[in-house]
Order: structure tokens, then C-alpha cells, then sequence
């Protein structure tokens, strides 16, 4: 069972192949697997250093809305103001296209890095914030009822019971949000891109496209995929141990 | 410090619990509770008998300090320390057994929580599953864990919302059966509408009507202790009384 997905992938790509050289298809129009993975080889130092780039804008962005999201969510969970005042704004943000926000931010900001951060963050803050804010709030009335019988204090009843109480929501949350810092990541580079800071997978992807290089496109779309894998596959991983503990 | 807060959960078992003319009504206008008086002596059983929306859990609620009455007071001769028991095991689900008996005593900064959590457990047929998660657990099993849970802090008075309702019959039979053991003294108020819960586990029953919630009569118990308690002519007789007072041209205020 677990083969499946390999060997079904393993046939598309034959056929692929096939149908491309059978038909002779222009690379510039749809190249095949092996002009693909020819075109890997050939610039394979500058796409893995482009690969680099987007993680790591990918990871901080994720980080950043973690750390955001949490604060903010564990704000409006404990403070009726602060939830008056924080929930509309996050709401704005997240109803917003970012592709509309991400040339004043870049404009706004003077380094180009921190301009890609702060555009993924945004795209990825609101389901951790979201989904988190849920869990703290949506404790078991009856143990809520416990805890005040047993005079908890505000502290207590965060430590042992709201935050607990979140872990599943929050990780669900990081999920998803770790699949669109990723998104957010490129359609910033994407926005950034002839802008000068040019070294992202999607930049690349741009650039190709500009040049015709099909087949190079191709390769970094592959390693855009592949990065967008690894991060959710290392996130469900972290998910599952973590849910066996707090689920 | 230490010396105030152990004293503060110093054993309270000679409360006495006075209800004096109580209503809720909730503000979408529903009379829960109307004019409820009652006088509950220390170390009784009592239980509250009555329909859905008879206002038995309300009551409940009310003498826990969960809730505030619109009307009338609630007092006791020394101030109780309360245990809880909801319908359902309210468990922490990601917590052990010996962590969930333990939760309240960590509330209360008590000491020696370890051993009493662990007193506790064994004291409700649980000694060996400290370390069980809720989800390992059958329902009648939770049900213990929760029934730990209240004796932990050793309260003078305990409170049930109908936590056997969920139950099939033969758990029920035996949780009720340990719940006599385990009152030691106590004072328990237990709300349940089941005729021969009541006629089997109080010394007193005090029967509620519904719309608006009010008490409608008082029965003391004439089963007497001891094994066999099921089967005893009194008991079928006391099922007998309960059920008559129940009909609702028997339902005159007291």
C-alpha cells in the first residue's frame, strides 16, 4: 500500500515521457521528465540555494505567525478588551489579498528579506491565531465550573486547563499554516521579484518563464513541491506525537 | 502560608445547609427555581427527584455557588468544603488518573497531594490505574476517577448531578452500592430522576415539579441500613410512596 502513490507517480511520469517524445513536443512548450531533471543537473548549486531562500523565508514566516498567533490568541483569551480590539483587525488582515498588500510592504520595508517574512507571516498568522484562540476558548464548561468551585485562579485555569485544552486546535492550526507560509513565501517573491532581491524559487520561476527555459521552470516548480512535502509531512509527524500526548 | 492554607481545607463534616425562600429565573424569563425552602442536616442523603426542568440541577448549582439566586438565601452554619460530581466524568483527557483525582488539591496548593490523590483512587476500586488515561477507561471507570476526584479534598458535603444517568444498570447498581460506603459521614445532596436511585441511596426525598421548579414534598426514608437493602419490603414500599407523591394530585406544596 504504501508503494501505490510511488508507483502510480513512477507511470505518469512514463507516460509523460512517452507522450512527449512520440509526439515530439516542443521543450519550450512541455518538456519531459528527463529534459526536467537535465535541466536540475545542469543548474543544481543555483536552484538548491534558491530552495534554501524560500525555506528559510517559509520557516520564519512560520515561526513568526507561531509565536504572533499564540500571543494573540492567548490575549484575546484572557482579555475581553483585548479581544475587542485584536479580533477585528485580525480578521481584516486575513480577508485582504496578500498579492494587494505585498508591493507596499515591499515598497515600505528596505530589505527585501524582511519584506518576504513579514508578507508569508501575514498569509500564514491567522490558523494558528484562529484555530488556537478556539481551543483556549472551548474548554468543557463542566471542568471551567471545577475549576472556579476549587477558587482556581485566571493563572491556574490557563496553565491546566485552557492551554491543554488548545494543543490539538494549535497544531492543527500550524498545519495549515505551514502550507501557506510557503505559499505566502512565493507570491511574495513572485510581487518582489524584478524588484531586486531575486534568489527564491519562485523568482526563478519568473525569470524561466521570461527566458523560455521550460524545462528550468519545470525543475524549480519540482522543488517548490517537494519543499511544500517536507513541511507538511514534518509538521503531521510532529502533530501525531504530540496529539498521542494532549489528544 | 502553609499553616492558613492547610487549614483551609481542614475536614468540614458538621455543615448545615438552610435554603430560605430561593428562585432563579434565567432572563429569557424561564422560572428555573421558585420560593425553594430547605433544611439540610449534617450527614444526610438527600436526594432531589424530580421531571427535566424541575429545577433539581439548578438547585444544585445554587448550593454550590455556581449560580446566584434572584430571590432568597442560602446559608450554612460553617462555611462547607464542597466535593462535585457532574453527569458526565469531566475528565482532562490528556491527563492520568492520579492527575485528574489530583487536580483539585493542586488548585488548593494542598499538601501531600501524591498520597492522597492515590488514597483516593483506591478508595473508589481504582489502586492500580494511576497511570490510565480517561480514554483507557470504561464509562463506570471514569465515573470512579470523577468520584476520586470529589473525595480528594475530603469535602464535608458532596454534590451529584445525576453522575449514574449515563450508566447501564449493572454499573449503576454497583457505583451506588460504594456510594453509601464512601459518604462516611458525609453530607450529599444528589439530584437524579430515577425513583429506586433515589428510594435506594437517601435518607430523604425531597420531590420537585417542573414549569415553574418548585419542591413539592419531602419523604424521609424508612429502608434500613444494611445488605439486602434492594430487596427489603421498606424499600418497595418507599418506591410506592415516592412514585404516589410524584402524580401530580399529590403534588401540593409543603
Amino acid at each position: 500500500m504504501r508503494a501505490a502513490p510511488v508507483l502510480l507517480g513512477v507511470l505518469a511520469l512514463l507516460v509523460w515521457e512517452g507522450a512527449v517524445r512520440l509526439w515530439h513536443v516542443p521543450a519550450y512548450l512541455v518538456p519531459g521528465p528527463v529534459a526536467i531533471g537535465a535541466a536540475f543537473g545542469a543548474d543544481a548549486p543555483l536552484l538548491l540555494r534558491s530552495l534554501v531562500s524560500t525555506l528559510t523565508v517559509a520557516l520564519l514566516a512560520l515561526i513568526l505567525s507561531g509565536v504572533l498567533g499564540v500571543a494573540l490568541a492567548g490575549a484575546i483569551a484572557t482579555s475581553r478588551w483585548a479581544r475587542a480590539a485584536i479580533l477585528p483587525w485580525a480578521i481584516v488582515l486575513q480577508v485582504t489579498p496578500i498579492v494587494a498588500i505585498a508591493p507596499l510592504i515591499i515598497v515600505w520595508l528596505d530589505d527585501p528579506f524582511a519584506a518576504l517574512v513579514v508578507c508569508a507571516t501575514i498569509v500564514a498568522f491567522f490558523p494558528i491565531f484562529s484555530n488556537t484562540a478556539a481551543g483556549l476558548a472551548g474548554a468543557a464548561p463542566e471542568l471551567l465550573d471545577l475549576f472556579r468551585l476549587h477558587g482556581a485562579s485566571r493563572w491556574q485555569t490557563l496553565v491546566l486547563l485552557r492551554v491543554p485544552a488548545a494543543i490539538p486546535g494549535f497544531l492543527a492550526g500550524l498545519r495549515i499554516s505551514g502550507g501557506l507560509a510557503l505559499v505566502g513565501a512565493v507570491v511574495a517573491e513572485f510581487v518582489a521579484g524584478s524588484g531586486g532581491f531575486a534568489s527564491g524559487l519562485a523568482f526563478r520561476i519568473v525569470e524561466a518563464g521570461y527566458r523560455l527555459q521550460i524545462p528550468r521552470m519545470f525543475a524549480a516548480l519540482v522543488l517548490l513541491s517537494l519543499a511544500g512535502i517536507v513541511i507538511d509531512t514534518g509538521l503531521a509527524a510532529m502533530q501525531t506525537r504530540l496529539l498521542r500526548r494532549f489528544g | 502560608m502553609a499553616a492558613r492554607v492547610h487549614a483551609a481545607i481542614r475536614p468540614g463534616h458538621r455543615a448545615t445547609l438552610t435554603l430560605d425562600g430561593v428562585s432563579r429565573r434565567y432572563p429569557n424569563g424561564t422560572v428555573a427555581l421558585d420560593g425553594a425552602s430547605l433544611h439540610v442536616a449534617a450527614g444526610e442523603f438527600v436526594a432531589l427527584l424530580g421531571p427535566s426542568g424541575c429545577g433539581k440541577s439548578t438547585l444544585l448549582r445554587l448550593v454550590a455557588g455556581l449560580d446566584r439566586p434572584d430571590q432568597g438565601t442560602i446559608t450554612w452554619d460553617t462555611p462547607p468544603r464542597l466535593g462535585f460530581v457532574f453527569q458526565d466524568p469531566t475528565l482532562l483527557p490528556w491527563a492520568t488518573a492520579i492527575e485528574n483525582v489530583r487536580l483539585p488539591l493542586r488548585l488548593h496548593r494542598a499538601p501531600g497531594q501524591i498520597a492522597r490523590a492515590t488514597a483516593a483512587l483506591a478508595q473508589v476500586g481504582l489502586a492500580g490505574f494511576e497511570g490510565a488515561r480517561p480514554r483507557e477507561l470504561s464509562g463506570g471507570m471514569r465515573m470512579r476517577v470523577s468520584i476520586a476526584r470529589a473525595l480528594a479534598t475530603d469535602p464535608g458535603v458532596l454534590l451529584m448531578d445525576e453522575p449514574f444517568a449515563a450508566l447501564d444498570e449493572f454499573t449503576r447498581h454497583t457505583l451506588q452500592h460504594d456510594l453509601r460506603q464512601q459518604q462516611a459521614g458525609r453530607t450529599v445532596m444528589f439530584v437524579t430522576h430515577s425513583v429506586y436511585e433515589a428510594a435506594y441511596l437517601a435518607t430523604r426525598v425531597v420531590l420537585m415539579s417542573a414549569r415553574p421548579g418548585r419542591i413539592v414534598a419531602t419523604l424521609d426514608s424508612p429502608v434500613p441500613d444494611g445488605p439486602g437493602r434492594r430487596l427489603s419490603p421498606a424499600y418497595t414500599a418507599f418506591v410506592g410512596a415516592i412514585t404516589h407523591g410524584l402524580t401530580p394530585a399529590n403534588a401540593t406544596p409543603v
